[in-house]
């Protein structure tokens, strides 16, 4: 009796299986063909290509200059230059961000330093070609001066 | 339907008339040998071809695309790829049997191939018992995987041929009983002859129930029989890095390649011939105008239609199911395969006695 439900049940999933492969046959391949889709390449957002710092239509950052980032930077990629300043509302000395170098041959695109910034001041952009043609232009800065 | 055997008689014809007959009789042993073997080659490059594409569209690729318009150069780029490669022989290998085994295991593919009937009048080897020569002649390929293996003298060569000669020695007995129950049938057993009796309805509509089951049957059992994929534990990549043809290079591996994806090609084209009504179109008793619209198709689209079909189906289960340990292999074949089999045959003898069949 087990013997005859064991070949049903058998034959039961071994069916699902090819049901999933059937489907899979058909559905549109994901394969990109790089070079020539240049144009029309689609890149999935959470692609992790190289680290950007948005600024707004006024050329600001929301970089705090905190340093979390460069901390949480394991191979030391990260390297900002900070100043103090005092704010001219509140009267506060306060810190300000003067140059965030990044350095794109050294970064092992871990993201740790997106997931330490309190205030998305940085992200990653999905853009790969990263190709130059000597080490220091590697060495990127994102804020704006 | 178009009868090639028409071409063989004129070209018969031709040369008796410009020579003596024994002399005209080996010329064209000749030709259909070297014919032969081309076909051989070009259904191994398309069967690489297509296995590759059909593999992708599983996995959700695309596939070759480099080499040529939907990469259709890549194949041949291959094989003179593998033509050039130095064939090393192992130092302390049985060099005779080492050199032999690829040749063997090609010969036994090549003598099943001759037993395919492509058209009408288009078959190479055509005899009252061609179901038992074919089977016996594919059942040489044994031999070869056994000897590659063990002589060799690499320990997990020689498992996996051992693997493989215990899997297809096994699944023998299921491909003979499930093409038993269509020579049940059909009372004979010259694969011409079970395709003429198709005209009126391919064996698997007219067998009904115990055709389909001897069909599944056969597929499982084929699958196996090839060595592929869910059953290719004798080349195992992940346990012994390629089985039987672990030690081999160059075009003797190239041997090896061939004859595996041209087994799964004979496989599948008996299947075709025997259940799918081989180069026989698609009849309907009492459609007249469909039936001559269906002769109007040539019968050798239709015979590598329906082999093409059934070579897909082969390739989708590859390509779902993970591979099977060898208790489990055995343990299908003789505890499931065999006894169902055979109350298959049973039937199907039910079914005949009692005139049940269409």
């Amino acid at each position: 009796m087990g013997y005859i439900k064991g070949f049903f049940r058998g034959l039961g999933s071994l069916l699902t299986g090819l049901k999933v492969t059937f489907r899979e046959f058909f559905t549109k391949k994901i394969t990109e063909q790089y070079p020539e889709n240049r144009a029309t390449l689609r890149m999935n957002e959470r692609f992790c290509g190289e680290l950007v710092m948005p600024h707004d239509e006024n050329g600001n950052n929301r970089c705090i200059a905190c340093g979390l980032c460069q901390m949480a930077c394991p191979n030391g990629t990260i390297r900002i230059t900070s100043e103090t300043v005092t704010d001219p509302e509140t009267g506060k000395p306060r810190k300000r961000l003067v140059k965030y170098e990044y350095d794109l041959g050294s970064c092992m695109f871990c993201h740790l330093c997106v997931n330490a910034c309190p205030h998305d001041a940085i992200r990653f952009s999905t853009d790969f070609e990263h190709a130059v043609f000597t080490r220091e232009k590697l060495v990127k800065t994102l804020n704006k001066q | 339907m178009f009868d090639f055997g028409v071409v063989t008689n004129w070209i018969h014809t031709q040369f008796t008339s410009v020579m003596p007959e024994g002399l005209a009789v080996f010329l064209e042993c000749v030709i259909i040998g070297v014919c032969l073997l081309l076909m051989y080659v070009v259904i191994a490059i398309i069967m690489i071809y297509m296995e590759r594409k059909v593999c992708a569209a599983f996995q959700c690729r695309l596939g070759p695309q480099r080499v040529g318009p939907w990469g259709s150069v890549q194949v041949f780029c291959d094989v003179f790829k593998m033509l050039t490669k130095e064939i090393i022989i192992i130092r302390h290998s049985d060099k005779f049997l080492y050199n032999l085994a690829p040749y063997i295991v090609i010969l036994a593919s090549v003598m099943a191939f001759a037993c395919i009937p492509v058209n009408k009048g288009m078959e190479i080897l055509d005899f009252n018992v061609g179901v038992i020569f074919f089977m016996a002649a594919s059942s040489i390929g044994v031999v070869g995987i056994l000897l590659a293996g063990w002589s060799s003298n690499n320990k997990f060569s020689l498992i996996g041929a051992m693997r493989s000669g215990a899997q297809m020695i096994s699944y023998e007995l299921s491909i003979g009983i499930s093409i038993l129950t269509i020579v049940v049938l059909t009372d004979t057993m010259q694969f011409s002859e079970i395709v003429m009796r198709q005209a009126d309805g391919w064996f698997i509509f007219k067998g009904h129930i115990p055709a389909v089951i001897a069909f599944i049957i056969y597929l499982i059992a084929g699958n196996a029989e090839v060595n592929r994929g869910p059953f290719d534990l004798p080349e195992a990549e992940s346990e012994l890095t390629a089985g039987y043809h672990t030690e081999y290079s160059g075009m003797h591996f190239g041997l090896f390649y061939v004859a595996e994806f041209v087994n799964l090609f004979i496989v599948s084209s008996i299947a075709a011939t025997i259940f799918l009504g081989g180069w026989m179109p698609l009849h309907i008793p009492g459609l007249d105008g469909f039936n001559a619209v269906m002769d109007a198709i040539p019968g050798f689209i239709w015979f590598f239609a329906k082999a093409l079909f059934v070579v897909w189906l082969l390739m989708w289960i590859k390509w779902t199911f993970p591979r099977l340990r060898i208790d489990q292999i055995l343990t299908l074949e003789w505890k499931y395969l065999v006894p169902i089999g055979l109350l298959n045959l049973l039937l199907m003898v039910v079914v005949v006695v009692f005139g049940l069949h269409f």
